[in-house]
């Protein structure tokens, strides 16, 4: 098939799915007046019982927690994907890169801020029940607090700064842990992922039972994964 | 009445398509591919919003009062994971189909298989 043909075959389809999905959209409540039962519900009832003021990390690691679960083990499964098929061909017979940042200003500012980024990345993961945060998004910051030591620096202060056997084990304990926890629900009597533990005051770090627990696991589980899919990549680049 | 917000997530749904089917480069068609999944971001994130409502975060703001809708939101959140999975996984191909055909151009790698 040419080119021009397809291009030709897909906007003939385009136009089909654009006018499906218009109509679609036609359907949907007006913007701004949806109003989803049990999005009230849980925005009504979540906080006194789960003593989390963030109902939506009380959604994502508690009443809909078991998704979560799949979830991480999507990201668990996608990251030993990654390693394994870029190192069954990496040359590692390879000398280390020479890349170095020449910039002093660069160098001092992404150095000076490396602390700033991961105390960021912990404060999100650690309030993730009370504001706005929580594990991914707090993990992904904390991630890249080690991104910019490579980006600010060099390869070998990089590589100086992450101990990547830890980071394997960081991810597993974080995606097991998760599975831990979701037993603790059985083992006390109920239900996988119940919420088994004292639940505290809500607005306080030590609140909402197993969803903080939850939180800190999914926090070291994607911060290390995220560093590790970083540091795949990273190996590939064709150094001269 | 408004409809643009969804207009707005078929609009990235039918531009990531376009650079996929019309891609030069698997890199930039993955890229698409983000394109395409931030559709389902902004459409998520339009069906839930409420006129007057606040964030669904119950810290400073008395409950009961209207906030936005919280379970599409933590959708939101896990589809934003997928995205990133799905990304490193294609990219992590796209290196090994460059290793080995020495190319990353669909039409070209097309042409190779014959």
């Amino acid at each position: 098939m040419s080119r021009r043909v397809r291009i030709r075959g897909f906007l003939v389809s385009a136009l089909v799915l654009a006018a499906l999905l218009g109509w679609g959209f036609a359907g949907l409540p007006d913007f701004g007046h949806f109003a989803g039962e049990y999005a009230q519900l849980l925005n009504r009832v979540a906080t006194g019982e789960r003593h989390a003021t963030n109902v939506v990390t009380s959604i994502v690691f508690d009443y809909r927690g078991v998704d979560t679960m799949g979830e991480e083990f999507i990201l668990f499964a996608a990251v030993i994907t990654v390693g394994m098929l870029l190192r069954e061909t990496r040359d590692e017979g390879r000398r280390a890169p020479r890349d170095e940042v020449r910039s002093d200003a660069i160098r001092l500012f992404g150095v000076s801020m490396v602390g700033a980024t991961v105390l960021l990345g912990l404060s999100i993961v650690a309030h993730g029940t009370i504001t706005p945060g929580g594990g991914f998004q707090g993990g992904v910051v904390c991630a890249s607090g080690l991104a910019l030591v490579y980006a600010a620096g060099s390869y070998r202060a990089y590589r100086a700064a992450g101990p990547y056997e830890f980071l394997e084990l960081g991810e597993s304990t974080g995606a097991g842990g998760y599975v831990a926890i979701g037993l603790a629900g059985l083992a006390a009597g109920s239900a996988l992922l119940a919420n088994v533990l004292p639940l505290g005051t809500a607005g306080e770090l030590n609140s909402a039972g197993t969803i903080t627990m939850l939180n800190a696991g999914v926090g070291l589980e994607v911060s290390a994964a995220l560093v590790l899919l970083f540091h795949e990549f990273l190996e590939e680049v064709e150094h001269r | 009445m408004s409809y643009l917000p969804y207009a707005l997530a078929g609009w990235l749904f039918m531009i990531g398509l376009y650079g996929i089917v019309t891609s030069r480069h698997l890199v930039h068609l993955v890229v698409c591919l983000s394109v395409m999944q931030s559709s389902t971001y902004v459409f998520f994130l339009a069906v839930g919003y409420r006129e007057g409502a606040s964030a669904p975060i119950f810290k400073d703001y008395p409950l009961g009062k209207p906030a936005v809708d919280p379970v599409v939101q933590a959708l939101t959140l896990t589809d934003i994971v997928v995205s990133v999975t799905v990304t490193a996984l294609l990219l992590a191909l796209v290196i090994e189909i460059w290793k080995r055909a020495g190319t990353v151009d669909p039409d070209e790698l097309r042409q190779k298989q014959r």
